[in-house]
């Protein structure tokens, strides 16, 4: 089956635990990470993270939701958008 | 990784810090098909059409936002110019039937307005023509989501002063009818009207357009504006270069986003208007770019220049990321929906005659401006006249929509609520073209017009 690439991308203070409580998360639905980078972008910590969602048990919705309590809990900014987006806006 | 760190910050920041956003993507319905010489079966056919395709519009641009993680700001729809669809049943009375089931169909299904709710008058004005303008004060007034428009010119026809004369008093009874002159918000008169523009309030499917199509407009005065602070010393070239790659990344954005929600749809993919358009969102404005250029406020001189390096820019930047550039693509410069352009006007940097010159280089014409409500209508009809000249003469979408508001006076504010922003009551010019604007008829088409 064909992979469903999406990026999850984390804006916000660097703090212990973020890539545990995510990856935690990701365990917990099936989902597999494909590749993690980080740094430090105007001030900002920021990690992406490249995730395979072909096999989710989560819906994009309930993962989107999941991520954004995460966010809520720690303070930092959770984002997860299709890697498509990212393809076109940066790629000719 | 297929991209780097650095790109998905630049945008999952756009989203997050500089309001990059899809503005609107509307749905353009063609309407001819439910014509029924039974009004209420008519209605039916019309609310019924709207309704089902305006829900699914809604249903799949919320799967997309989910998707790409990009907001749809606005979920719209345009119909068929309605004067067209009535030309058996124009009576006044009838006019705002159609227009509340309208009004219906979009509040039902979700959508904040619906365009199309006009004419093409550029010749001349049919009986149906003729009635949609004396049903305006009444529809713009009693209804909230529909929005009105008239194609009052193009450059191969010239303009149609006979039903341009008509608005004046047209406006200012909709602003007596409604709070705060509110209706007139909702109507745009136009010269050269794209039939694909996605934006309100001069949206509408043109007779050219297929059963249904999806157009998209973006927004990024935000991102624009952010990317000119951080290149504070580059000259008119390179500034132009960066604004470009900018508006490239963007309208890729919208690009990706219409062609899969038509796909998804299964409806043809219509056009990405590029145009920049503010919001009252702090920072999104496009008065905020040119002062970040280096002008104190909007208004000042240089503005001009100012304004055509954003907008040439903003073309160049557009028509490279997509294949369907379409619709006004320019910069809208309102007055009341942009805070920037609001403060310039307060601090006596922007005049309504200034702002008239900005129209020359920019989409789309005076936009969102407030006038004494006590204004001449015949002042009114020639503050129009005037803008559609520059469209016409210089082969471009130019219009109008101003709002006298009643019982206001220059330097009082009128709060139009929401995404409309508040407005400051612009001066205009004491003296009379009474007594020119009376001559009526239609201009003539222009010179360049001639080109067979």
């Amino acid at each position: 089956m064909k992979k469903e690439l999406l990026f999850i991308t984390v804006i916000g203070e660097d703090k212990k635990g973020i890539i545990a409580k995510i990856s935690n998360l990701l365990y917990k639905s099936n989902i597999n990470i494909e590749d993690v980078g980080q740094k430090v972008r105007e001030g900002y910590f920021v990690m992406t993270m490249l995730v395979d969602m072909k096999d989710s048990t989560y819906s994009l919705e309930k993962l989107r939701s999941e991520l954004e309590k995460i966010g809520d809990e720690m303070g930092l900014k959770i984002q997860i958008q299709h890697e498509n987006i990212f393809k076109m806006m940066h790629r000719v | 990784m297929s991209v780097t760190i650095d790109e998905v910050y630049e945008t999952a920041s756009m989203i997050l810090h500089q309001n990059l956003n899809i503005r609107t993507t509307t749905l353009g319905i063609n309407l001819k098909d439910c014509i029924d010489s039974n009004f209420t079966k008519f209605r039916k056919k019309v609310y019924d059409k709207v309704y089902l395709n305006a829900k699914r519009l809604v249903e799949q641009a919320k799967k997309l936002e989910v998707k790409y993680g990009v907001p749809i700001v606005n979920k719209r729809i345009s119909v068929t110019p309605i004067s067209l669809i009535m030309e058996s049943h124009c009576t006044k009375q009838k006019y705002l039937q159609m227009a509340i089931t309208l009004d219906r169909a979009a509040r039902d299904a979700k959508i904040d307005f619906i365009g199309g709710f006009g004419g093409l008058v550029q010749k001349g004005l049919t009986k149906s023509d003729q009635l949609l303008i004396e049903s305006l004060p009444s529809v713009l007034s009693k209804t909230e989501r529909v929005c009105a428009f008239l194609n009052a010119g193009t450059t191969v026809i010239g303009i149609n002063l006979d039903a341009v004369n008509l608005l004046g008093n047209m406006l200012k009874q909709t602003a007596k009818e409604s709070k705060n002159g509110i209706g007139c918000t909702k109507f745009v008169v136009l010269v050269n009207a794209p039939e694909d523009n996605p934006f309100m309030a001069g949206a509408f499917h043109g007779v050219g357009e297929p059963d249904l199509t999806l157009n998209v407009g973006i927004s990024g005065p935000g991102v624009v504006r952010s990317i000119v602070e951080k290149n504070k010393e580059c000259d008119l070239t390179q500034l132009s270069e960066i604004i470009k790659r900018t508006v490239f990344k963007i309208t890729r954005a919208g690009e990706l986003i219409g062609r899969e929600l038509a796909k998804n749809m299964n409806i043809p993919f219509g056009i990405v208007d590029i145009s920049l358009a503010s919001t009252t969102a702090k920072g999104d404005s496009v008065a905020n770019i040119v002062e970040e250029f280096g002008i104190e406020h909007i208004g000042a001189h240089g503005s001009t220049l100012a304004i055509a390096l954003l907008m040439d820019a903003v073309k160049k930047g557009g028509a490279m990321a997509s294949g369907n550039v379409g619709g006004l693509s320019g910069t809208f410069i309102p007055v009341s929906e942009d805070a920037g352009m609001v403060e310039a006007v307060k601090k006596g940097a922007l005049s309504l005659d200034k702002l008239e010159s900005l129209t020359s280089v920019c989409s789309v014409g005076l936009d969102m401006v407030a006038i004494p409500g006590d204004t001449p209508e015949e002042t009114i009809n020639a503050i129009i006249a005037d803008e559609l000249a520059i469209g016409i003469i210089n082969n471009k979408t130019t219009g109008v929509r101003i709002i006298p508001v009643p019982d206001k006076k220059v330097g009082d504010f009128v709060n139009l609520g929401g995404l409309l922003g508040s407005a400051p009551i612009m001066k205009v010019n004491k003296y009379s073209a009474k007594d020119f604007m009376k001559r009526g008829g239609r201009l003539p088409a222009p010179v360049i017009s001639l080109r067979n």
